[in-house]
């Protein structure tokens, strides 16, 4: 009864959608979501021979295998600094926590626009001013492309003290006794985390690698505040769904081949995770 | 974009801020009122039950409601309501939409809930014309059909029938500080090469020479380099129009700008802007007429316009030109109380169309004949301006140019200006996007 409101919001608000675009992939669905002409796996076709989608499908498997690993230990690392800390550990804590409840748009413009502005007085062209290094207009360069640096430390700023915090519980959950004991045997330093911190925190882990890899493949707000100039995207670093927004479910109102690719990038989300549930062996003996 | 004219402040802070979330929720809303369109009872329709609900009129017991994207010009709100107010045959109740109006509006046309009279950057979308989702307005316009900026009436007719009344007109044009070119001895290039020429000498120290946006003019200036070789996105038959050798000509000039380091790149406010010329770090720029206000504050009569050159003798100096027309949704309970309402404000009262175009923003009227009487628009560089979008604008991009196309054209131009591709062979991919995009939208 008391989950009842709920369970009839997520009908409508995400499973009736979820299935109606489904639906919609089949179809020719120009400016309409009640359409009439079936078209079989022709828009599925379609998206896999567009080079454009492709090419960002690419880039973005190619994107999780670097942000995921990387996200992980930087906020596994924290959480391990974080966690030993004897004095102010509620502050480290929380300024690494912080930055999540930032707004992507806002961390994007300011590092867009304040820190890596191609001028010399961007933050960081100025730091390369004190060694008489030329400025760099990071964000117009496709080669090399120093766009991924913005990138990649806007979104690390932004996640990696969610993750912390995620493996700060799982620390902060393993019993004590066991490191008692691991003492008593002369355990100590890396051998410890090895042993003892890292396999407790399987489940932990498992649940983040999964959040991290959904994550990077819907990756859209930081790329697309950081690198759209005013109705154009440029065809590199382009994540799927940026695609999608400007050729399909945009003002272009084009819900057949749109949803043909969401479900695409769904199945590959899909896919990775299991496939990086098996290799890992992630959660097979978790708690 | 087509729209790329339009409203910058706006659509710098609002437009580019799309988030994933507001992206999901807007395909989400589409697909959910598709099923739920009965249910729903914020339809917008009620008053106050859209941001910024104003009722205005008394009248016949008719009710419309208009839709405007929210402009960042301080009063331009309160003049919509004022003239919603004033219109006696009906009430118009004006709803103000922040965030990415030209999406959410496109979806709410899908829908019950959307509006009967709404404004839309460069008229509807070739597909809002093929679904049937706007009516045809071409009788509102009866004898001031000549009056209308040309390039922007014809932007928003296919097919012989007019599809929006262009509000106001929005243009693009090269400025550049009369100061810094006396100094180095440049007069005002006449052609694409005397703009290189002239660049390159512009450029000193931490001067460019030259500003086209942060990406070197990959993103805005496509259209204006087709023009200034003669050629258009497509041909007089609706074909594909630059699969021409002079095509890859003018777009490899910007590769050629790009190479000789004369561009400004990465400047914190992007070429919508003044600051970049403003604060010196440029002395040409390709801005909108919009900037004017902050130019003339800037650098007082230290400037000057011209259209963006000629490729060379053979080929056209153009400014784009855009503008926000106003429509009729098909779906509206009583289309013509919302056609005669247009008609009313967007043809016939003129002295409503002369405040909103320049007593807010800096823009034109979209009625040539009102032109001479914008005081705005009287003298010096802003009366040039006036004048040039009048001979030399040129619509941003045809009607049948779909937001596909657009993207392909986009990565074409990204990968020849920032990566040095062979033009000719980017040509080519845009045109294997382009046809059947054509063949489609003209099925």
């Amino acid at each position: 009864m008391f989950v009842g409101p709920f369970v009839i919001g997520l009908v409508v608000f995400v499973y009736v959608p979820i299935v109606w675009s489904i639906y919609l992939s089949f179809f020719n669905a120009y400016n309409t979501v009640t359409p009439t002409e079936f078209v079989g796996a022709g828009n599925y076709l379609d998206m896999l021979r567009d080079p454009a989608f492709r090419s960002s499908l690419l880039t973005f498997v190619a994107f999780a295998v670097f942000i995921v690993p990387t996200t992980f230990v930087i906020s596994l690392g924290a959480a391990l600094l974080v966690a030993r800390t004897r004095v102010m550990q509620s502050f480290f804590r929380s300024v690494f926590f912080l930055p999540t409840a930032c707004s992507y748009v806002v961390a994007a413009l300011i590092w867009k626009m304040s820190i890596f502005s191609g001028i010399r007085s961007g933050l960081a062209n100025a730091v390369l001013g004190w060694f008489g290094i030329d400025s760099v207009p990071w964000l117009s360069l496709a080669d090399p492309p120093w766009y991924w640096l913005v990138i990649v430390t806007a979104r690390l700023w932004l996640q990696v003290g969610f993750y912390m915090i995620l493996f700060l519980a799982g620390i902060q959950r393993i019993s004590p006794t066991l490191y008692e004991a691991a003492a008593i045997d002369g355990a100590e330093g890396w051998k410890v985390f090895r042993h003892i911190t890292f396999p407790q925190l399987r489940a932990t882990s498992t649940a983040v690698l999964l959040l991290l890899l959904v994550n990077a493949f819907q990756a859209f707000d930081e790329f697309y505040n950081i690198l759209s100039t005013f109705g154009t995207y440029p065809p590199y670093a382009r994540p799927p769904l940026v695609y999608l927004y400007y050729t399909a479910l945009g003002s272009g109102q084009d819900f057949g081949h749109g949803s043909a690719g969401a479900v695409i990038l769904t199945l590959i989300i899909a896919i990775v995770a299991v496939v990086q549930g098996r290799v890992l062996r992630l959660g097979d003996r978790g708690e | 974009m087509s729209d790329q004219n339009l409203d910058p402040t706006i659509r710098q802070a609002l437009g580019s801020s799309l988030t994933r979330r507001s992206l999901f929720a807007l395909g989400g809303a589409a697909a959910v009122t598709g099923a739920l369109a009965a249910c729903g009872s914020n339809t917008g329709r009620e008053p106050a039950a859209t941001g910024g609900g104003a009722t205005g009129g008394g009248g016949s017991g008719v009710t419309l409601n208009q839709w405007y994207h929210q402009y960042g010009e301080a009063g331009t709100q309160q003049a919509v309501e004022k003239y919603a107010a004033a219109y006696k045959d009906a009430t118009v109740k004006v709803s103000w939409k922040p965030g990415d109006y030209d999406q959410s509006t496109a979806a709410s046309l899908l829908t019950d809930a959307g509006p009967d009279v709404f404004e839309y950057g460069n008229g509807p979308t070739i597909d809002m014309i093929k679904g049937k989702q706007v009516v045809d307005l071409t009788d509102l316009l009866g004898d001031a059909k000549d009056d209308f900026n040309p390039s922007i009436l014809k932007r928003m007719t296919y097919e012989g029938k007019t599809y929006a009344i262009p509000q106001v007109v929005d243009m693009q044009l090269l400025v550049y500080r009369k100061s810094m070119l006396d100094k180095a001895g440049v007069t005002p290039p006449q052609t694409i090469d005397e703009l290189i020429a002239a660049a390159k000498k512009l450029t000193q120290g931490n001067v460019k020479g030259l500003f086209l946006g942060n990406d070197g003019g990959a993103g805005l200036m496509g259209g204006p380099m087709l023009w200034s070789a003669g050629l258009d996105y497509l041909a007089e038959d609706n074909t594909f129009g630059f699969d021409d050798p002079r095509a890859g000509q003018a777009l490899g000039k910007l590769r050629e700008m790009w190479d000789a380091k004369v561009l400004l790149l990465g400047a914190p406010k992007d070429w919508f802007d003044a600051s970049a010329l403003t604060a010196g770090l440029t002395a040409m720029q390709f801005t909108g007429l919009w900037t004017f206000p902050d130019i003339k504050k800037g650098l007082g009569d230290d400037f000057g316009v011209m259209a963006w050159p000629a490729l060379d003798g053979s080929g056209k100096a153009s400014v784009p030109v855009g503008a926000y027309g106003s429509c009729v949704s098909a779906k509206s309970k009583d289309v013509e109380a919302a056609k005669k309402f247009v008609k009313y404000l967007w043809v016939d009262q003129t002295q409503d169309q002369l405040d909103f175009a320049t007593a807010y923003g800096f823009h034109i009227p979209a009625r040539t004949s009102l032109i001479g009487q914008a005081t705005t628009l009287k003298d010096g560089q802003a009366a040039e301006a006036a004048k040039l979008a009048t001979d030399v604008g040129h619509a941003q991009s045809p009607i049948l140019w779909t937001p596909k196309c657009n993207t392909a054209f986009g990565d074409a131009m990204n990968r020849i200006v920032k990566e040095g591709a062979d033009p000719m062979g980017e040509i080519a991919k845009v045109k294997a996007v382009a046809e059947p995009e054509l063949k489609r939208v003209l099925a």
